[in-house]
């Protein structure tokens, strides 16, 4: 879906009209594009302005600052490497460059075949569980180099 | 579901409800479902358990409740079976047909799957007498075990909404106010502010005002809001609904963090739940008295943890921070009146509420009340959410409670306060923790993150750490902010590489001192306490890194190698044969050697070798 840019413009003016148009839910509606899509398609944008009566330079702006919005288009599978305290601490950055080696991408980069994107995050609370991932909505725990890169391989199996 | 017309309607619904669960025959199986847990299959557990129960037909017996965290992460997930209070941790599928036979058919604790004390050795039938538990306080945090967070029913039946009613009823506003001022309830969300004089205040203004839930949990560590916010939601509802009729506010919005999917759900449930109730809306259980309230999700934008950036971000502004010469008590939130407090102050208030300020104050210190709930995490062996009285010292909940570092690993250093805070060595853990002694030591009690680091721990390295978080998460209209962040980090990164030079610690003490005097935001002036505390604390791994061009710790890979000690190693080749790069030889039985070419630092020969022969040089 990532790389798909026909937009389905009725699922997007039912986003709108779920938050009655409202300009103060411009984040949210926002996120909810950018989950249906994995990104913001910038296409959207004019129509948003249009509709929620606020100036396109408001939603860039607004896109831009937030972290959970993405201009680009994203991988089918998102790799959000917990970067929190504690995992850090038990060696989050490990993890990260095994997966970096691994799909030979940096982070906030997407791999060529559109499969994967690596990102960060800022604690997921679960420390208990550190180091930790999330790959799309699924969690995986007590990472380590090895069992990191067996997940990832994981999905690639699954997606061919 | 039926809307309650008045109080009398709600109280004998809540007294059906507590004859049904103090009914005999019929026992309880709370089952720990917060994502620490759920990695570890919870989810499977609980149909497992169902199946098991079944076949043995006692399926009706029991009930089995999907819970909030327990808070002892670390022996996730965790079971509790009443009557008994029979505790399970860790446990695996493969474990549910024994817990069935033994303790649901037959009545008794499976010995072997019992909690065993480290200490002595002995297994630990109930979840009371677990060490874990037996030396908190968990006044807040204790009954998210008997509560579905999706059945605004069970919370009822552990006395919920009753401080609600308690208070539409039987106190004027001002009353309330006056009971949150001599409980001396101050703001858990780091600032220690105390909440009745922004709740007086607040409600001396006219016209439109709003209460705020700070549910923007972004210390990176910390996670009792989320533990609170998806395990017990409507306790945080009861908190807004009194502290909104006591200022006077119809309106409310909880502002959740995008990255807790579960909180979110969770409390959207206990929203509609209470709507249905009628304990949202018009004319709450006939009181007279309107209030409505909704959720906010966050962008990811640690510093919408500010009020104001918190506010700007609920008015689909990009969340910057503003000057707070103009009081949010006067003009927050739409430019009205606007109260905001973080989740676990709002847990307080239906508590003091219910059981009075006297109470609440007789717990703690001084000039900090009530208890506190912290998020104890990094290198330590009981990883969980810990609730003390404040006035608990570093070493009672790092050492009694956490059950120290693992692995006989030295203690270095704990973290406290996120990103704001400082880190704390290991004179002064016997420092009681509360909202002003932490300050004393240069960090803050913040909202609880307390993140424990041992001696392999690069204290230079979680400085470098803080401040590259803080550059993505400044918001960047304040120079002192900006580009002193920026500095420090190109500081910090030199010293890490090994290109340090002299004067640099001195000159991140000048930039954290100017940043601490100019910024614009709450974000700003804290972000040097990590640098600040580690500068004051441990100067000699700065200055190791900066002069010997070594990191003690071995985690700044230009700093030092790793070698094997030709006198520990045993020649067990466990090293050699997990080696990614191939670089470590040696024959069976003899010194094994890293080849310093091939070796990328990863540190698994480090991490695993059972005779400590790995060195860092």
């Amino acid at each position: 879906m990532a790389y798909n840019n026909d937009i389905d413009w009725e699922k997007i003016d039912d986003i709108i009209d779920e938050y009655s148009s409202d300009k103060e839910s411009l984040l949210m509606i926002l996120q909810d594009i950018n989950e249906l899509y994995n990104f913001v398609p910038p296409e959207t944008i004019p129509v948003l302005a249009q509709k929620l009566n606020v100036p396109k330079s408001l939603i860039y702006s607004v896109a831009t600052f937030y972290k959970t919005i993405s201009l680009e288009p994203r991988g089918k599978y998102i790799v959000n490497v917990c970067t929190g305290t504690a995992c850090h601490v038990r060696g989050a950055e490990k993890i990260i460059d095994a997966v970096q080696d691994n799909l030979q991408i940096d982070t906030g980069q997407t791999t060529q075949d559109g499969l994967f994107t690596l990102e960060t995050v800022r604690c997921l609370g679960c420390c208990a569980a550190g180091p930790v991932f999330t790959v799309n909505k699924n969690m995986h725990g007590g990472l380590d180099r090895s069992s990191a890169l067996n997940i990832i391989d994981d999905y690639k199996k699954n997606a061919s | 579901m039926v809307k309650f017309e008045n109080k009398e309607a709600l109280e004998s619904y809540i007294q059906e409800l507590q004859a049904k669960a103090q009914s005999p025959d019929r026992g309880l199986i709370s089952l720990c479902s917060g994502p620490g847990c759920i990695i570890h299959n919870s989810d499977k557990i609980r149909d497992t358990l169902t199946e098991e129960m079944e076949k043995h037909g006692i399926a009706d017996k029991y009930e089995i409740r999907l819970t909030g965290c327990h808070g002892y992460c670390e022996q996730g997930p965790i079971m509790v079976i009443d009557p008994g209070g029979i505790f399970y941790p860790k446990v695996e599928l493969e474990n549910i047909p024994q817990i069935v036979e033994n303790t649901l058919v037959n009545n008794e604790p499976a010995e072997k799957l019992l909690f065993k004390d480290p200490a002595t050795k002995k297994r630990v039938v109930k979840e009371e007498d677990v060490p874990f538990y037996k030396l908190q306080t968990r006044s807040i945090f204790g009954k998210n075990r008997l509560i579905d967070p999706n059945s605004i029913d069970s919370y009822l039946a552990v006395g919920g909404y009753q401080s609600l009613t308690k208070a539409l009823f039987e106190m004027k506003p001002k009353e309330i106010i006056a009971e949150i001022k001599s409980a001396n309830l101050r703001g858990r969300g780091g600032g220690g502010f105390p909440a009745a004089i922004k709740w007086d205040s607040c409600s001396r203004h006219k016209g439109a005002k709003y209460v705020i839930c700070n549910a923007d949990e972004g210390d990176p560590g910390a996670y009792m809001d989320r533990g609170l916010l998806e395990g017990n939601p409507h306790l945080i509802i009861e908190g807004m609904l009194i502290g909104a009729f006591a200022m006077g506010s119809h309106e409310g919005y909880v502002y959740v963090r995008h990255e807790y999917p579960l909180a979110v759900a969770n409390l959207a449930k206990a929203i509609d739940h209470a709507k249905q109730y009628g304990l949202l809306g018009e004319d709450i259980l006939g009181s007279g008295f309107d209030f409505d309230l909704h959720i906010s999700k966050g962008g990811g934008a640690f510093v919408c943890g500010e009020s104001t950036a918190l506010m700007a971000s609920l008015e689909g502004k990009p969340g910057r921070p503003r000057a707070k010469y103009i009081h949010t008590s006067e003009k927050g939130f739409r430019d009205s009146p606007s109260n905001l407090n973080n989740v676990e102050t709002w847990a307080n208030v239906p508590l003091i509420i219910d059981k009075g300020a006297q109470w609440y104050a007789s717990m703690g210190t001084d000039y900090s009340k009530g208890t506190k709930i912290f998020s104890l995490v990094g290198k330590v062996v009981n990883t969980g959410l810990v609730e003390v009285p404040m006035g608990t010292t570093l070493r009672e909940i790092i050492f009694d409670i956490g059950g120290g570092i693992p692995k006989k690993k030295q203690f270095k250093a704990v973290q406290t306060g996120g990103p704001s805070g400082g880190c704390i060595p290991e004179q002064f853990l016997d420092t009681p923790v509360d909202f002003d002694e932490l300050t004393k030591l240069g960090s803050i009690m913040g909202s609880g993150g307390m993140i424990v680091m041992d001696q392999d721990t690069c204290m230079v390295d979680v400085a470098r750490y803080f401040i590259e978080f803080l550059i993505d998460e400044s918001c960047g209209q304040c120079n002192p902010c900006r580009e002193g962040l920026k500095q420090m980090m190109a500081v910090l990164t030199r010293i890490c590489e090994g290109n340090g030079k002299q004067g640099d610690i001195e000159l991140l003490e000048e930039l954290g001192t100017m940043m601490q005097k100019f910024s614009l935001c709450g974000l700003g002036t804290s972000a040097p306490n990590p640098v600040l505390t580690t500068i004051l604390y441990f100067r000699d791994e700065y200055e190791a890194h900066i002069y010997d061009k070594k990191c003690p710790a071995g985690v700044c890979k230009p700093l030092f190698h790793y070698e094997i000690d030709e006198e520990a190693c045993t020649g067990c080749t466990l090293c050699a044969k997990k080696c990614p790069q191939e670089a470590i030889s040696g024959e069976k039985k003899e010194p094994h050697e890293i080849d310093q070419e091939k070796c990328i630092k990863c540190g698994i020969c480090y991490d695993i070798c059972k005779f400590d022969a790995v060195a860092i040089r």
